[in-house]
């Protein structure tokens, strides 16, 4: 059953619903990149409240002109006027108001979720029979997706890449410093216009499928997860848009093997779960890695110190440092340093002191900078360098002997 | 304008349609306290400029509202004789290296390449002729071994190092610094300052907010003192003395500073 979903065998309405879900998963993570390194992420969590009041009173005008008040068209169309109206707000109160970002989303998002609720209300009681499900766009449901609801949805992903595409230079400069952005004649403040349209766009159309509560997660968690794989925005942003369509795909096709899972939120699972993945398991960036770079960088400087101790005839106290010289054969159980051990404490004492010596030494500064008490001397300083400052330490052991 | 000829007593030779960077008039408030109040400033060409002053007093502020980065209240900026939306090509800026995330997704050579983004444009590729001109821009801040680096795994001398390449690779004619030297270990200051001087060799205008007392007679030509208001204005000579910096300055330099200044 799973799998007929994966391979889109599942009949034309699940199909349907795949394919539009894993365009609006790619449109997302490509969109979202630049939101979450600009680091306005939650904006789009006020953006994404802010469309209910609109998608009510669309569906009232509607009615009151006498139509069906439930065409997707136009539900979307109040649905992204009324966002355009919350994200206007939030940049008002942030820019000209002593109210800080946060508190302006926090503020936006609750008072038009609260209109938006209370329409909803209104609506049930104003005409029980032909309320079209609204709620559908609180959590997004798939049940009843159209042809042409998916065709929008593809038009509107298409577009947001292309969009992206063009603008990806600006989009990266606005983000990174976009005090340089203005300084070379980049209009900034469009660029973000651009963005939070971009942004915007992705919302409205995702809310048939993921809902208006979950579609942030779609914006963030795919760039959040790409970037731990990657140092290049370039690449971020294509990662991102993958890791959305993924988990798009393989969240709507589960949520159509089985009958009672809800699309939107499964999608949302699927892209924790690679989130998490990414968290533990990424080179470089990764918790794993991280925790494993640590462990071998103690490892060394307790061996360093371990060796110093022995060179100085000094007791080691430390477990962990006494088994590591133990391991490597430079100690004995008791504490007592091998020959080999004391060969390489006195090379450890030695490169110590030539270390004092160049980080002294002002002509020396550039290799002095990378003293971190572990590398190697020879790494970097050339066999002659090294043979200057011993001739240094010789001298000065000859004048205090 | 009256007031300007009462209170310029270095008379300066730039006339402002020449001038490289010419600010008149310039006020700039957060909120209801002006950081720069009515600044006039002209620029000479061909010498390296320090802006000083205490904290606070508007340095960076000034440079950025000459640039538009900030919008002035009052005030406006040419950049040789012409305002400076119509100028940009020809004006190079190296913001504070505070000012963004050093943590971003990016490697140095992406971030000197954005230097070349104006000449690119939206949808240009970069060519190996960009690249090149990136290196090179890299080795002549002495960074080159570091191209494919992440910038976050840069020391803070480093960054700077890599934002001043950046600025290289616009070839402009006009280098506005803010704080080029804030932070940064003695090889890179010495670094930097050589390759600005070359500039200033090659015919170019440099202007940098500085905050070292004790560098600006040795590292530049002319000085702007400022403190809210402009104090002074000229050749090093002629404006780096005791006099003046006490006006800058106020109570907040000592006896024992000015003396170390060794003022010429």
């Amino acid at each position: 059953m799973i799998w007929d979903a994966l391979t889109l065998q599942l009949g034309y309405n699940a199909t349907l619903v795949t394919l539009g879900a894993t365009l609006l998963g790619m449109a997302a993570g490509v969109g979202g990149t630049f939101l979450f390194l600009r680091k306005r992420a939650l904006v789009s969590d006020a953006i994404s409240h802010a469309t209910l009041p609109g998608v009510a009173l669309a569906f009232m005008v509607m009615v009151a002109l006498g139509g069906d008040g439930r065409n997707l068209i136009g539900l979307l169309l109040g649905a992204a006027l009324s966002a355009a109206a919350g994200l206007l707000l939030v940049s008002w109160l942030s820019n000209r108001t002593r109210l800080a970002e946060d508190a302006a989303i926090g503020s936006v998002l609750s008072v038009f979720f609260g209109l938006g609720i209370v329409l909803l209300t209104v609506i049930q009681t104003m005409s029980a029979g032909r309320q079209a499900g609204l709620e559908d766009f609180l959590l997004g449901s798939t049940a009843g997706m159209l042809r042409n609801d998916a065709l929008i949805i593809a038009v509107a992903a298409a577009l947001t890449l292309a969009l992206v595409l063009l603008l990806r230079r600006p989009l990266t400069l606005a983000s990174f410093d976009p005090e340089y952005g203005t300084a070379i004649g980049q209009n900034v403040p469009r660029t973000d216009l651009a963005m939070m349209g971009l942004v915007l766009a992705v919302t409205v159309v995702g809310l048939k499928i993921v809902g208006l509560i979950l579609i942030v997660a779609l914006l963030i968690i795919p760039p959040v997860t790409a970037r731990f794989w990657s140092e290049r925005t370039d690449h971020v942003v294509l990662i991102s848009g993958a890791l959305g369509g993924i988990a798009a795909y393989v969240g709507a096709a589960l949520s159509a093997a089985q009958p009672n899972l809800p699309t939107g939120p499964i999608i949302v699972l699927v892209g924790f779960a690679l989130f998490a993945l990414s968290l533990l398991l990424a080179p470089g960036r990764g918790a794993l890695s991280a925790l494993l770079r640590h462990r071998r960088y103690q490892r060394r400087v307790h061996l360093r110190q371990g060796l110093l101790a022995l060179a100085h005839g000094q007791p080691i106290y430390e477990q962990l440092t006494l088994r590591l010289l133990r391991a490597e054969g430079y100690a004995l159980p008791d504490g007592v340093a091998t020959k080999a051990g004391r060969g390489r404490a006195a090379k450890a004492l030695r490169d110590e002191t030539r270390w004092q010596l160049i980080r002294r030494d002002p002509a020396y500064e550039a290799a002095a900078q990378q003293y971190d008490g572990l590398t190697p001397i020879e790494t970097v300083l050339t066999a002659d360098q090294i043979r200057e400052i011993d001739s240094r330490i010789d001298m000065r052991g000859g004048v205090m002997a | 304008m009256t007031l300007e000829l009462a209170s310029n007593r270095e008379t300066a030779p730039t006339s402002r349609a020449d001038s490289p960077l010419a600010v008149r008039g310039m006020t700039v408030s957060y909120g209801q306290k002006p950081a720069v109040f009515s600044v006039d400033m002209t620029v000479e060409p061909g010498n390296m400029t320090a802006i000083i002053g205490p904290n606070g007093a508007g340095k960076s502020t000034l440079l950025k509202a000459a640039l538009g980065i900030l919008t002035p209240l009052a005030g406006t900026a040419t950049v040789y004789g012409k305002p400076v939306s119509e100028q940009r090509h020809r004006i190079a800026y190296v913001p504070q290296r505070a000012s963004v995330d050093w943590d971003f997704p990016t490697r140095v050579i992406d971030v000197v390449l954005m230097g070349l983004y104006p000449q690119l444009g939206l949808l240009g590729r970069i060519r190996p002729v960009h690249r090149a001109r990136a290196t090179d821009c890299l080795a002549r801040v002495g960074m080159e071994d570091f191209a494919t680096r992440q910038i976050g795994q840069l020391s803070g001398g480093q960054q700077q190092r890599v934002f001043l390449a950046r600025a290289l690779a616009q070839d402009a004619d006009l280098y506005l610094l803010d704080e080029p030297f804030a932070g940064v270990d003695a090889a890179t200051e010495k670094a930097i300052i050589a390759v600005l001087k070359s500039l200033r060799d090659a015919g170019k205008t440099v202007v940098a907010v500085h905050h070292d007392l004790s560098t600006v007679a040795e590292y530049f030509d002319n000085v702007f003192l400022i403190n809210t208001h402009r104090v002074a204005e000229g050749s090093v000579e002629e404006v780096f003395q005791a006099n003046h910096l006490q006006d800058a300055y106020g109570g907040r330099l000592a006896g024992a500073q000015m003396d170390a200044l060794q003022l010429s």
